[in-house]
């Protein structure tokens, strides 16, 4: 009973927190939208004002439900938010890049409009699909794979409501700014210290509920994936802040200086950067990868030892590879051979996810031919491991002097964009849905399969494209005559960039129509719609309750 | 808690011992040799690679490596060779005449290739890259000049621009007919027929008859009384059918009327004049020269 009653008591508390809480963005948001003389930071006051209004009538309004309501032992309302922001957020990222690719081949598709313009649409794309989309879907598959690893409830009761809406609440923030011309010109830390500010905060709530949920935790060990998820989680906690540091200009103004300059503003943005890949990009989707391949496989993990070796090199050896990105800049020679040698020793502790991925279908690799949803998985890990390959070898000055700044960067980013996070993302979303809604199974694996195929060519011809281009232009820049003049201007290489970039759209387009199939697909199996292929579907698609019911009507 | 260890059915592999979520597991096996194997070698090899180049960052410098490697070394000895190999050609054409470079073999094709590459990374965003020109841009192809086509003239217009903020430029300012309301919308569309006639392309002899009078009165001082044009004025030549604003009524007609005024920069302040020369021989081979 006084368990019972002190548990009362701690909910009450938590509700009066997170009306307090709200109430204060409401005020800040407010005043903002008041006082601010700069119109941007008008709206976006309103944004917060508006969204902090809302979240504090919806705790008011689940006072007044019914007391003992029986609820589900694990929170997954904050992951099914997620979830479906992971679907939305991924296919309009996904339509604003190829809409960036298309104005590569066609320029006119600028439209001559400020708001239109690729300078703008570009991070538009690229923080879409980083991070409203891959963001998303690594707070979904977090908060799923913590609780049933831990065998715990989610930590906090408004806690991860706050984490995944504030989140949202970030992006969009960030993505009208961009719109309307407010950025500090970092790439992919694009948003304005305000925005900065907002995310730290969503941010430390992000690691309290994480690793209040791990310490609470029923099981003896922490899974492999976790320590993928933590790692992710607190490294971009501190790129995040120390890469911002940024002094405004007003604090009722979107406008700010960074406190860095020169070789040292270059050097932290891109030791931001590159670890955003690799703790974001890489390290979280290794979390998602480690509990979905072997859970959707019914196989245990290859090998423990592995996991441990390469989780702690890759940690350790990540953080140094940054100046890659500054060859043959003012960068000092040392940083420069620090970041590609780092490179180099980073390849095997990448390959050791690609391994432990692979290797854990042995004995079921016949799942490939049956589930399309492993398939997706498989090969969101050969891209992995492929991209994980180029992306040293690019990082070796001699090829780097080739490949920097040409599109075969491009092509790299995208054949680990769309190839491993896209792909580990929606192989993990086609596992969830039926998971957290307990369905049967997907409403259909073969729309699955027309994802897999479109996407997987999309990506081809996307990779292909840019190689082939990329070289291209690599090799004109730096052609000369016998007289020890340029061969080609710069115009000339534009040309020539001509058909790889129709090329390249339209393997994008392919990529957004499997989205949109996924998109379709995932919204009749949330609705409840029954699968139309259920024989089809292996037991473990089923919700975790289903099964064994399931499984005894076979 | 229970040790749940056990045999895994299919790869004989002994599992940890730990499961979570019901059913999930891992294999102990060890690392993979030859993953062990890459992983020494990459380290070996970056070991390799600081002892030869600047790697290790100290209080008061770095370790600068066996080979002594410098980047902005490299670069500089680069460019020097670069520019070494070019000097013998550079100093020639800094010394030498326009029509003696055109007149010696060597030094017309090192002109011929500096020029072609200044002139697709300074002038093709608006001539076009074969030099074509585009509306309000002249074409470079053919022997209709506004300025004069022979090597001088180039090297002037080249240097000193058209209407520029140079000392040097050479301006012309056509009135602005309409704008300054020195004759109506009639009169202007009559004067526009007649320029037109003179190309043999008016559709409206009788407007083309009234226009004639404007013309001689408005426009022939700068372009003549026939509208062949005068090089000195930078007048164009109306009567070859080549536009530099569009041949249609409707073109000839907003020329007129607003006296366009195209503005090219003055290169020299941002070429040298060894570049500039090479540049006017290009220009000047490329099929109009005079």
């Amino acid at each position: 009973m006084a368990a019972n009653e002190n548990r009362e008591e701690l909910s009450a508390f938590s509700d009066a927190l997170a009306v307090l809480g709200a109430g204060l963005g409401a005020v800040l948001g407010l005043y903002l939208t008041v006082y601010s003389n700069d119109p941007v930071m008008k709206f976006h006051g309103a944004l917060l004002g508006g969204t902090s209004i809302l979240g504090a009538l919806y705790v008011l309004s689940s006072l007044t439900g019914k007391p003992g309501e029986p609820r589900d032992f694990y929170h997954d309302g904050p992951i099914k938010f997620a979830a479906i922001a992971a679907v939305f957020w991924g296919i309009a990222g996904f339509i604003v890049g190829d809409i960036i690719a298309w104005q590569m081949a066609f320029p006119w598709l600028n439209f001559d409009l400020p708001w239109t313009s690729f300078g703008r649409l570009r991070p538009l794309h690229t923080s879409a699909v980083i991070f409203a989309f891959g963001g998303n879907a690594l707070l979904a598959t977090s908060f799923y794979v913590v609780q049933r690893t831990t065998k715990a409830r989610l930590f906090g009761r408004w806690s991860p409501w706050f984490v995944v809406v504030g989140y949202n609440l970030f992006i969009v923030i960030a993505g009208t700014g961009y719109i309307l011309g407010v950025t500090q010109s970092k790439e992919y830390a694009e948003p304005e210290w305000y925005a900065d500010l907002w995310l730290t905060v969503v941010w430390v709530a992000y690691l309290v509920v994480f690793a209040g949920t791990l310490m609470k935790r029923k099981e003896p060990h922490i899974y492999v994936a976790n320590w993928f998820y933590l790692a992710f989680i607190l490294t971009i906690a501190m790129l995040h802040i120390v890469n911002n540091l940024t002094l405004p200009v007003s604090f009722t103004g979107t406008k700010s200086y960074i406190l860095f300059s020169g070789v040292q503003d270059a050097m932290t943005q891109w030791w931001y950067g590159h670890n955003a890949v690799g703790f974001f990009l890489t390290a979280g989707f290794l979390g998602m990868m480690y509990y979905f391949i072997p859970k959707r496989a019914e196989r245990p993990v290859y090998s423990y030892r592995l996991s441990i070796v390469h989780f702690w090199s890759l940690i350790f050896l990540y953080i140094w590879a940054g100046p890659h990105h500054l060859h043959y800049t003012a960068l000092p020679d040392w940083a420069q051979t620090l970041g590609a040698t780092f490179s180099i020793m980073l390849w095997m502790p990448s390959w050791g996810g690609m391994i432990n991925g692979l290797m854990t279908l042995s004995g079921a690799w016949d799942k490939l031919r049956t589930d399309p949803v492993i398939r997706m998985l498989v090969v969101s890990v050969a891209f992995y491991g492929m991209s994980t390959f180029e992306g040293p070898l690019m990082s070796l000055k001699a090829v780097n002097s080739l490949s920097h700044y040409t599109d075969w960067t491009i092509g790299h980013v995208h054949s680990g964009a769309l190839g491993w996070v896209g792909m580990v993302s929606f192989g993990a979303l086609y596992c969830l849905f039926p998971w957290l809604w307990k369905r049967r199974g997907l409403y259909s694996m073969r729309l699955v399969e027309w994802h897999f195929w479109l996407s997987t060519i999309g990506i081809l011809f996307y990779i292909t494209a840019m190689w082939v281009s990329g070289i291209l232009q690599g090799l004109m820049w730096r052609a000369y005559d016998e007289l020890g003049f340029l061969k080609y201007s710069f115009v000339e290489t534009v040309d020539a960039m001509h058909i790889p970039y129709i090329i390249r759209a339209g393997g994008g387009l392919l990529f957004i129509i499997g989205a949109l199939i996924m998109a379709y697909n995932l919204w009749r199996t949330a609705r409840g719609d029954e699968p139309v292929d259920a024989e089809n579907q292996p037991l473990v698609a089923a919700a975790p309750a289903l099964r064994e019911k399931l499984a005894a009507a076979e | 808690m229970a040790d749940k260890k056990r045999i895994d059915d299919v790869t004989g592999v002994e599992t940890t011992g730990h499961v979570w979520d019901d059913d999930l597991e891992e294999l102990n096996k060890p690392l993979p040799k030859w993953w062990l194997y890459v992983l020494y070698a990459s380290i070996i090899w970056a070991i390799g690679y600081w002892v030869l180049y600047p790697a290790w960052p100290g209080i008061n410098g770095y370790t600068e490596g066996y080979l002594g490697y410098s980047q902005r070394a490299a670069v500089m000895e680069q460019v020097a060779a670069g520019k070494a190999a070019q000097a013998k050609y550079r100093e020639s054409i800094a010394k030498a005449e326009l029509a003696e470079i055109k007149s010696d073999p060597d030094l017309l094709n090192f002109a011929l290739a500096g020029g072609k590459a200044a002139f697709g990374d300074n002038c093709a965003p608006c001539h076009g890259r074969g030099a074509e020109g585009f509306k309000g841009y002249p074409n470079l192809n053919d022997d209709d000049w506004i300025w004069g086509g022979d090597l001088a003239a180039i090297e002037q217009t080249i240097r000193h621009g058209i209407r520029s903020p140079d000392a040097d430029t050479r301006v012309s300012d056509m009135p602005k007919f309409g704008q300054d309301q020195l004759l109506d919308a009639a009169q202007i569309g009559d004067v526009a027929e007649h320029v037109l006639s003179l190309g043999g392309n008016s559709t409206d002899p009788d407007a083309a008859a009234r226009g004639a009078a404007l013309f001689a009165e408005n426009c022939a001082a700068c372009h003549g009384e026939t509208g062949s044009g005068m090089l000195e004025l930078g007048a164009p030549n109306l009567t070859d059918a080549i536009w530099l604003y569009g041949g249609e009524k409707a073109d000839v007609v907003e020329s007129i009327k607003t006296g366009r005024g195209g503005v090219m920069p003055p290169w020299h302040t941002r070429l040298d004049d060894v570049t500039i020369k090479q540049l006017a021989v290009y220009v000047h081979a490329l099929g109009g020269g005079k």
